[in-house]
């Protein structure tokens, strides 16, 4: 026992994929078997890594030394590094095809999205413009708020917030998207594009056109794949300067 | 080789946080302003350069397609560890924005589908 913890002691950061792959593999599984898809993987994979935060305090279960490891996978390097690798899946030509109703949406989502949850955030309370604006970016997506938040130096516990908003708003997506379609008009490539842009989170989005309509799903997924982009370039500058100026 | 595509999404990653690091000194931010955001700029721009070029071959983009092919499970751990105690002892914040941000979204779908469509049609 004491040669296995010394051995994972110091393979922190392998230890921390195999942790990570058995949470994938068991969401993936309850997603498919038990929910029949109706909250998507990625949702409970990211609900049972907050409920797993639980174990620990300020750095959530990276706290407990056997899954330190957790604090490196799950850190600003990795993190940001594999956010700017996504970009691949973004085609310029789809784009300029998805024209100006993906575009107008795609901003209208984050600046919404943004200024809604400041205002609500501001309602319940906070004042700070750091906080404010962190838990507006997580109302983006969950990318979107740690994002913001790391680079503004929010506390974790807002980010913690931030995250979750966003998580919040995956599972929303997911499950609202299929019931509300047709009162929305969203049953069109065109409608599809501009509903991406506006919710933002890719993991709803696709989800959640795949229950309605799944020929809808990339129309959606692309316009969707810009927005975490595109608020991590406004969240922690331009909308933090407006927020700052308001409640600094 | 595989390599390629990781150090051309290296260099991506880095430059861009360079700029948003120049961003963030020269408008009196310690720190990091938009720096992903533009790494996802560059990458797209650099992507489409080679590609046009005939530089990019398939092993390269396959090194840039297995990051992004981790970047749920970098978030589950990442949610892993996050203050979540904290969180919660906040209140019900995350669940009422999440929300009410998400069905608002709904309903401005039609409203932009028919500015968009207005316009194309221009």
């Amino acid at each position: 026992m004491e040669i296995l913890e010394k051995l994972i002691d110091k393979n922190g950061l392998i230890f921390a994929f195999l942790v990570v792959g058995v949470i994938m593999w068991t969401s993936y599984w309850v997603s498919k078997n038990v929910l029949r898809k109706k909250i998507p993987g990625v949702a409970i994979a990211i609900i049972v890594g907050l409920m797993l935060a639980f174990f620990g305090d300020k750095k959530g279960i990276a706290d407990i030394s056997l899954f330190s490891g957790m604090a490196l996978l799950g850190g600003s390097m990795l993190r940001d590094f594999t956010v700017v690798s996504t970009a691949m899946g973004a085609d310029l030509n789809k784009i300029k095809q998805a024209g100006l109703a993906g575009t107008i949406g795609l901003f209208v989502g984050v600046i919404f999205s943004f200024f809604l949850g400041v205002f609500l955030a501001s309602i319940l309370g906070y004042t700070d413009a750091v906080s404010l604006t962190t838990i507006g970016a997580g109302a983006c997506t969950y990318i979107v708020g740690p994002v913001t938040g790391s680079a503004l130096g929010a506390s974790s516990d807002v980010i913690a917030i931030s995250i979750a908003t966003g998580v919040v708003k995956v599972i929303v997506t997911t499950i609202g998207t299929p019931i509300i379609a047709k009162k929305i008009g969203l049953d069109n490539p065109h409608s599809a594009v501009v509903f991406g842009g506006l919710m933002g989170t890719t993991s709803g989005v696709a989800a959640g056109l795949a229950a309605t309509d799944p020929k809808l799903v990339p129309y959606g997924a692309l316009t969707a794949t810009f927005s975490t982009g595109l608020g991590c370039l406004l969240c922690p500058s331009i909308f933090y300067f407006i927020i700052n100026a308001v409640w600094g | 080789m595989k390599i390629y595509g990781v150090a051309l999404l290296a260099f991506c990653f880095l430059l861009g946080k360079f700029i948003g690091n120049l961003l963030g000194a020269l408008i009196g931010i310690n720190g990091d302003v938009g720096g992903v955001g533009f790494g996802m700029l560059l990458l797209i721009l650099g992507n489409l350069y080679l590609k046009r070029k005939g530089l990019l071959a398939p092993l390269t983009e396959k090194g840039i397609l297995f990051w992004s092919s981790m970047y749920i499970p970098v978030v589950v751990a990442m949610s892993a560890t996050q203050n979540v105690k904290a969180a919660i002892s906040e209140g019900p914040i995350a669940i009422i924005v999440g929300v009410l941000v998400t069905v608002t979204g709904f309903f401005l779908v039609p409203l932009i589908s028919k500015i968009g469509r207005k316009k194309q049609n221009d």
